[in-house]
């Protein structure tokens, strides 16, 4: 039963850690299946945390501080949509921007709203989202194995995290049996066949910003006011970049860039478990040495197992018409 | 029933267009074109690249809008400020640079923009049925859920024509349809034009081949330098006149062509293999020579190997096996030649992709004009290039080549495809090679530089160079080769002298039936 122990844990935090990896990851895939190049992810979920922690301190409320965060996150896409559609200005460019403005706003609006060292004030449980309790945990905790597993994976988690998962199946569906996502599909590959076919590129391409920035909203919310509590400069800590990894190796795929999510996730969580753990003959395994791992894991995986990651044809560049 | 040719229809007619003015800056790519399109007529509209055909066709569907002029379509005026008011208004285009989506399916692509609905489960199934009807009617054959990108580029303008009549279209401008495909694929195309002509749809032909004007339009418009000159009932014109229209000047129908003055060997070539990317092999023991002041020929349908033998000889694809000796020095598998090392020894080529391979589209002509030859000290001030020299010998080069605007600053891919291979023939043949490569010389090239080009790479013949010139062209090669290879499935199936070829005998010998 030791081990049992040992992963039921892990599972559970691997969870944890996926949410918001796969809500950015989602976003990126709108975004970036349209044409739309989005390396702004980071700077959006990370207004979003900001957003989420200082409307939900304020007013108490967690749902406002979600709202808020999916807000302010959706602006910074349209933001970001602006630039690359309708000034067709260089998209890698603009997300950069976009990170670069939010780690320093972020901080100056907390400074200046909450002087406390560009923190939030630390959030109360009634304005955070709090663990889900399944039915009956009482009665099937009793049974060994699935019961930890109920109570502990699926269960134990809160009420954004089974949305997260379902969405997943939703990109997926409306991607491949919707007429939106045969026309998000077709003008990241080729605009111009969208645009003669009598479509419009730019309003597909703003509907893909939009859905991202409102994806990383919530993402955000999730890393402030349910996995954390608080807002703490920075505190998306690169997870925007982990979820773009995720994209490339999931090929721009749904279920594909889920299980990059979930793989990056359980390293993560696995990092954490491994924190002092002495390897025989080698002594402890630095910490850094396993955070390290997701991107090593990336640049090993790209450079040949999972084949060529073929972006969408005509991500990265502005539709011009006239030449 | 459809009006008989040449006589006047009694409805109103299907396109006019009246005083459509555009500008790109400063080209004035269109001046005062007035157009009519009779129903039910397949109607030609001739001009040279950059005479404003394209721009014309263009404002027609919506894809960019005129800053003057009025459309009119069945006696109704319409304002046509996007491709969806010309959809809506009947009109459907087949771009010369197919509007696909490479990795989706031909039903996907089909129903792009007319999904029937938000879901489209619900409406797939209709529209496959629909697609098999058209399909079948005017004999457009293509497999619904074949991915397009896989699909031969015949197969692909086969989706694109199936797109617009998916659409109800009853108007089809097609814009320069037979430039990328075979003689028998454009064969085919034009049997399905006459089927649209006979269910009364109006087809709107572009293209700068007078011989496909001649063989299947009823009537035809003449545009040169952004004005319309001519119209013409097609019955009643002949290539000569419209030749001339479209230059502005007369055409020499013959290029004097003297006998060839033939020295030593230049280019050996022996049981030569190649494999492609794919571990296909392509090129199959493929053994000739060219010898100085002699130009070669190799004919066959494209994919047939030509491109890989050419790339092979290059520099630019690895040998299976086999050599090859330019010169003293011999070339093979064990001992490879680069590209750089291959124009020392006194090798030029003329890529057959020019946007691709010949150039860089995104840079100056001046930077193209000493491309692979940019080491030179010629080109340099120390350890930096000499831009003022460059400049000076790119003008040099434009003025001898007529390459049009003679402006070394601008951007590659602003010239036309005309003048972008003038450019880069300049380049390779400037340096006086011993060997030329040339594919596809014309290709996408008008009248007036076609000929040009044929007639630099017979003067650079009579000054006693070897060149190889690989076509898709039937009329190139009969014109220009002192001797002619076929080429099928990889490997040369025969070698003709011109003056005993014709077109037929040739013809059998590409499709290996010979």
């Amino acid at each position: 039963m030791h081990a049992l122990d040992q992963i039921i844990p892990i599972m559970a935090a691997t969870i944890r850690v996926a949410v918001p990896l796969v809500l950015a990851g989602i976003a990126g895939l709108f975004s970036e299946r349209s044409g739309v190049v989005d390396v702004g992810l980071e700077g959006k979920m990370l207004a979003g945390a900001f957003a989420a922690a200082a409307i939900a301190s304020i007013t108490g409320s967690v749902w406002l501080g979600l709202l808020a965060a999916i807000a302010t996150s959706a602006v910074l896409g349209v933001l970001h949509g602006f630039v690359c559609i309708t000034q067709k200005g260089d998209q890698v460019v603009s997300g950069v921007a976009v990170n670069i403005l939010i780690s320093g706003l972020t901080m100056t609006l907390g400074l200046a709203w909450f002087a406390q060292g560009g923190q939030t004030p630390p959030l109360p449980p009634s304005a955070r989202f709090s663990e889900v309790v399944l039915p009956l945990s009482g009665l099937i905790g009793q049974v060994p194995v699935l019961g930890p597993f109920y109570t502990q994976v699926l269960g134990g988690q809160n009420i954004l995290v089974y949305p997260t998962f379902a969405l997943v199946p939703l990109a997926w569906w409306v991607l491949g049996s919707t007429r939106f996502g045969l026309r998000i599909r077709a003008v990241g590959e080729s605009p111009a066949a969208v645009d003669t076919a009598g479509v419009s590129v730019v309003r597909l391409r703003y509907a893909a910003v939009l859905i991202a920035g409102a994806l990383c909203g919530i993402a955000g919310a999730y890393i402030s006011t349910a996995q954390g509590a608080g807002f703490v400069r920075d505190m998306t800590g690169g997870r925007g970049f982990l979820a773009l990894a995720a994209l490339v190796l999931g090929k721009w795929r749904p279920w594909s860039t889920l299980a990059g999510c979930v793989l990056f996730a359980a390293l993560d969580a696995l990092a954490i478990r491994l924190q002092g753990v002495i390897v025989p003959g080698l002594g402890a395994v630095p910490v850094e040495f396993v955070q390290m791992l997701p991107y090593v894991m990336t640049i090993v995986l790209l450079a040949g197992f999972v084949g060529r990651a073929i972006p969408p044809r005509a991500s990265g560049q502005p539709y011009v018409k006239d030449r | 029933m459809q009006p008989p040719a040449g006589q006047p229809p009694v409805t109103a007619p299907a396109v006019e267009m009246r005083g459509i003015d555009k500008r790109f800056g400063t080209v004035h790519a269109n001046r005062a074109v007035d157009l009519t399109v009779a129903k039910g007529h397949i109607h030609g509209l001739i001009g040279e690249n950059g005479a404003g055909k394209s721009t014309l066709m263009s404002i027609l569907y919506g894809f960019y809008t005129a800053d003057a002029g009025d459309i009119v379509i069945d006696g109704r005026k319409v304002a046509i400020a996007e491709s969806r008011d010309a959809i809506a208004a009947g009109i459907e285009m087949v771009h010369q640079h197919f509007m696909l989506v490479d990795p989706m399916t031909v039903l996907e692509n089909v129903i792009l923009g007319v999904e029937g609905g938000a879901l489209l489960r619900r409406h797939v199934p209709k529209a496959r049925a629909d697609l098999k009807r058209i399909s079948a009617e005017y004999g457009l054959d293509v497999d619904p859920d074949a991915v397009v990108g896989e699909l031969p580029v015949g197969a692909q303008q086969r989706v694109e024509i199936l797109k617009a009549l998916y659409r109800g279209a009853e108007i089809l401008i097609l814009d320069e349809p037979t430039g990328v495909l075979t003689p028998q694929e454009a064969t085919d195309l034009f049997r399905v034009l006459a089927a649209l002509r006979a269910q009364g749809k109006t087809v709107i032909l572009v293209t700068h081949k007078l011989r496909e004007i001649m063989a299947i339009t009823d009537r035809v418009s003449v545009m040169r330098a952004g004005q319309m000159v001519g119209h013409r009932h097609t019955a009643e014109t002949s290539r000569e006149e419209l030749g001339e229209l479209m230059i502005g000047r007369k055409l020499a129908t013959r290029l004097d062509k003297a006998p060839a003055k033939i020295g030593a060997v230049a280019l050996q070539v022996r049981d030569l293999s190649v494999r492609d990317a794919m571990g296909v092999q392509r090129v199959k023991d493929v053994g000739f020579s060219i010898r100085a002041g002699e130009i070669v020929g190799i004919a066959g349908v494209s994919g047939n190997g030509q491109t890989e033998l050419m790339e092979a000889l290059a520099g630019m694809r690895r040998f299976e096996a086999g050599s090859v000796t330019i010169g003293a020095t011999t070339i093979s598998a064990g001992r490879p030649a680069m590209a750089d090392e291959l124009r020392r020894l006194g090798m030029a080529h003329v890529p057959e992709d020019r946007l691709r391979t010949g150039m860089v589209p995104a840079f100056a002509a001046r930077e193209s004009a000493i491309l692979g030859y940019q080491d030179d000290p010629a080109y340099a001030r120390g350890p930096l290039l000499d831009w003022p020299g460059i400049e000076r010998y790119t003008l040099g080069l434009m003025e001898k080549y007529e390459v049009k605007p003679p402006i070394p600053r601008l951007r590659g891919s602003l010239f036309s495809g005309g003048n972008q291979q003038k450019l880069i023939m300049a380049r390779e043949m400037e340096r006086d090679p011993a060997v030329l490569l040339v594919g596809q010389p014309t290709r996408g090239v008008d009248i007036g530089g076609i000929d040009f080009i044929h007639r630099r790479l017979l003067a650079m013949r009579d000054r006693g160079k070897a060149i190889l010139l690989v076509s898709v062209e039937l009329d190139e090669i009969l014109r220009l080769s002192d001797r002619i290879l076929v080429m099928f499935d990889g490997r040369l199936v025969g070698e003709l002298l011109p003056e005993h070829a014709d077109e037929r005998q040739l013809g059998l010998l590409m499709a290996g039936a010979a």
